[in-house]
């Protein structure tokens, strides 16, 4: 008999008031009770709409019945034939314009909570499987990974499973990309991601840090010298992008990749960080995107009184996924919306000591359906700020195209791949954001995917 | 991790290391750096290199004891490791073609300078050294300096050593007695590189400074080294570090260099008494 409730079971969490203060993760997940009621909600739909959904094609009903049944680990293996990293995805996916958005049950009352269900299903299995994954049958043939986000990361694990000799070289000194320089820890703990590419390192799949290709190694380097046959770019959209307004280079004004860095990576947050980062009181975050609202709660636990989100667009265009808004405003952080940031000016010593806005007001549709903010008249008004943190976008960093003979790239820097991820050189294969942009975590896991399969059947049809 | 096959301390604050770092020394070049963490709680900081062995594969850092991170650097010893070591970011010196420039450095900046300096020796350029020291105890290089150089010029604060003046006293007299140089390159604190551009300036002679703002990831991904230069930003980790002097904006990156003062303060507070703690 099908759970009929109209709405989701909710996931525990830390308190507002108590989680603002830490860093400890806000969503504490469903416990085996929980989860097989929420499981109970689903279908089984013959048509499986979520399937249609998901980037990645989860076999979601059927996981969601063996979650019903009480066979989580049996859920586990049938989630891990489609995606490389449940236990990320299902933090941090927008299911609300995924999987969710497509269920049978949000026409009438909410979706089944699929999400956390398969957050569910894979902590169920880190905590109590131990069985080694195992190793393929060595092929013989070596393949390069440029980049340790999730593109990189499912793209090497995809190879390793048939039998590929992959290496994955990353610039950084963790491995991991957005996961651990990005998403905070409250979000994502990085024992997570640890964990996943534990699981990488137990397939053979060998990581490299401190590895800036275009710098140590080119990548042709790479294939003429070192005998990769084959190379993945998987590099990311790390550039971050600067709103080219006055005062932007006063002190205390952040790029939110430099303040994310400082925090998650460099944990700056701690008590005894060696690595310093400010601790602002009032903090103006300018965008409305995930990396916005991250940077916002990180902003609150460093102990600021006031945060605020400035975004040029309305609530409704908001680009974060709906729950970090939700969390976000739970935890005290006001929302300035349609306002725009024209200068920021100078305090004491070179330090932020305001903010100029205007205020603006959306125009007609344009071309894309999307209705463009523009400036009301006379509208200047000063905000009080002693902390500015630059959310506005990232895009693909130059290093890889500038150092690759015959790459080819779009004018604003992403890597042209076809849908296989093949580029425009013989042999290397790119995807993720530095083929799209700034996007998702489970769309450059299935770009990783893809080029696996890509790169399986060059290697093969070379020989 | 990296190896620290060779520790020289060249003075009372600035120490040399020779560290095995095989990929870093394969493509290393004079005005290129490196980020180093010195241990899994470290932070990221950059150093020039100094010099480099590619057949050895090692790379020479010379760094000066100023707060909390080189002051824990400085502790370890031969045969210890260095928890992350990489490398070569930034672009390299621009020498090629250079037939006779003045090359500056000031304090420890002079060990940036130095292998700048050898390379356009190597290259046949006609090389000029002014270097300038507080006073005499802090003086580095001095010999491998010379021997690259037509021209040494020795600076003391105090006149404790060499001549008594700054860099750009030895540089305008040089100038006013007729030398014509190609390019001046000056390397050192902000303030020196600064008043060397300005001098320059009246001159009319191309000038070129390295810029040591705060880094973090040195990979152009941040944009926390960020500084104005002709009036656009930009990031010194990947556009530099070597930047033309007549368009720093170099009052803008002495602020900028501050914004961590406190911090820095109570870090280098923190590894000294650790180190206190240790040698009792
Ligand atoms: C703060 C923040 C929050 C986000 N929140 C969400 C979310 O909630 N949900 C969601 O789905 N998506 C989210 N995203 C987006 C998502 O994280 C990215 O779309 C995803 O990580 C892209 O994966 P990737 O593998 O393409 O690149 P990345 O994760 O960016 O990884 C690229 C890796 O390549 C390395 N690299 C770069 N250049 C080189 C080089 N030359 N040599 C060697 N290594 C190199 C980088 O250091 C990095 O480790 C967020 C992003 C940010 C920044
Ligand atoms: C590209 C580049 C190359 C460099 N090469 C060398 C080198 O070859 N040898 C060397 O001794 N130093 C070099 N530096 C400076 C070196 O990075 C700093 O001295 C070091 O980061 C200080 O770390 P700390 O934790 O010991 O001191 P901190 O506690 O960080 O700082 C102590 C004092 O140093 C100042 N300071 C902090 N960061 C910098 C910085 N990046 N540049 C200048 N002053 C700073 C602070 O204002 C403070 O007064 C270089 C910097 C850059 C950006
Ligand atoms: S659409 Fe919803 S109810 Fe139907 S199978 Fe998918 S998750 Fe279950
Ligand atoms: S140090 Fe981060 S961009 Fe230069």
């Amino acid at each position: 008999m099908p759970n009929m409730s109209l709405k989701k079971n909710e996931m525990p969490a830390q308190a507002p008031d108590v989680r603002n203060k830490n860093f400890k993760e806000v969503a504490l997940g469903y416990t085996a009770e929980t989860a097989v009621d929420e499981a109970k909600r689903c279908l089984n739909c013959k048509h499986k709409p979520c399937v249609g959904g998901c980037p990645v094609k989860i076999h979601i009903p059927d996981f969601i019945a063996k979650v019903a049944e009480g066979k989580f680990e049996e859920a586990y293996q049938i989630i891990q034939k489609s995606s490389s990293l449940p236990a990320v995805c299902g933090r941090v996916c927008p299911q609300e314009t995924q999987c969710e958005q497509k269920c049978v049950r949000g026409v009438k009352g909410e979706p089944v909570a699929i999400g956390r269900l398969e957050r569910f299903v894979a902590d169920w299995h880190n905590e109590h499987s131990c069985d080694l994954p195992v190793k393929a049958q060595p092929n013989g043939h070596k393949v390069a990974v440029v980049g340790s986000g999730p593109a990189g990361l499912t793209c090497a694990g995809d190879l390793a499973k048939r039998g590929y000799d992959v290496t994955v070289f990353e610039a950084l000194h963790l491995a991991g990309g957005v996961l651990v320089y990005g998403i905070p820890e409250f979000r994502l703990p990085k024992a997570i991601v640890q964990k996943e590419i534990d699981n990488l390192n137990a397939l053979g799949v060998k990581v490299e840090t401190n590895m800036v290709i275009g710098k140590v190694l080119s990548v042709d380097e790479l294939m003429d010298e070192f005998a990769f046959e084959a190379v993945f770019i998987g590099s990311g959209a790390g550039l971050p992008r600067f709103m080219n307004i006055p005062g932007e280079n006063l002190k205390d004004v952040y790029s939110a990749n430099e303040f994310l860095t400082r925090v998650n990576l460099m944990k700056a947050y701690k008590e005894d960080a060696r690595t310093p980062i400010a601790h602002a009181k009032k903090v103006a975050v300018v965008g409305g995107g995930n990396v916005a609202m991250d940077a916002a709660r990180c902003a609150k636990r460093l102990g600021a009184e006031e945060v605020t989100i400035v975004y040029r667009r309305s609530e409704a265009e908001l680009p974060a996924r709906r729950e970090e808004v939700e969390h976000a405003k739970e935890e005290g952080i006001s929302f300035k919306l349609l306002t725009n940031p024209v200068r920021i000016l100078e305090g004491e010593n070179g330090f932020v000591g305001g903010m100029e806005c205007v205020e603006m007001e959306l125009g007609e549709p344009d071309a894309s359906g999307r209705r463009s903010p523009v400036v009301k008249e006379n509208s200047e008004f000063t905000m009080d700020v002693d902390c500015v943190i630059m959310a506005i976008g990232t895009s693909p960093n130059p290093l890889i195209k500038s150092t690759t003979k015959g790459l080819e790239t779009q004018r604003w820097g992403g890597i042209i791949a076809d849908e296989n991820g093949q580029t425009s050189r013989e042999g290397v294969f790119a995807g993720g954001d530095a083929v799209t942009g700034a996007a998702t975590v489970i769309l450059a896991m299935g770009a990783g995917k893809t080029a696996a399969e890509a790169i399986d059947e060059y290697i093969k049809n070379k020989k | 991790m990296y190896k620290i096959i060779r520790k020289k301390e060249l003075n009372p604050t600035v120490t040399l290391m020779e560290v095995e770092a095989p990929f870093v020394a394969r493509k290393a070049e004079p005005g290129q750096f490196i980020i180093l963490r010195v241990d899994e709680e470290g932070e990221r900081i950059p150093l020039t290199i100094a010099d480099y062995n590619r057949e050895k594969g090692t790379i020479t850092i010379i760094f000066q004891i100023v707060g909390g991170t080189t002051e824990r650097l400085n502790r370890l010893g031969e045969g210890d490791c260095i928890q992350d070591f990489v490398g070569p970011l930034g672009t390299a010196s621009h020498v090629e073609g250079l037939k006779k420039v003045a090359v500056i450095g000031g304090g420890v900046g002079c060990a940036i300078a130095y292998p700048v300096a050898k390379k356009l020796h190597e290259l046949g350029a006609v090389v000029h050294s002014i270097v300038g020291f507080r006073n005499r105890d802090l003086v580095i290089l001095e010999k491998e300096f010379r021997s690259v150089s037509d021209v040494y010029k020795m600076m003391t604060d105090d006149g404790s050593y060499g001549e008594k003046g700054l860099v750009t006293d030895a540089l305008k007299a040089l100038i006013e007695s007729g030398e014509q140089y190609d390019e001046v390159i000056a390397i050192g604190p902000v303030v020196m590189m600064k008043f060397v551009s300005l001098l320059t300036k009246q001159y009319d002679i191309k000038t070129v400074v390295s810029m040591n703002p705060i880094m973090i990831d040195g990979t152009g991904m941040c944009g926390g080294c960020r500084l104005t230069v002709g009036g656009k930003t930009k990031f010194a980790c990947v556009d530099g570090p070597d930047f033309d002097g007549h368009e720093v904006d170099f009052d803008e990156m002495m602020k900028r260099a501050t914004v961590y003062k406190e911090f820095e303060l109570h870090e280098r507070e923190k590894a000294c008494n650790l180190f206190s703690k240790e040698v009792k």
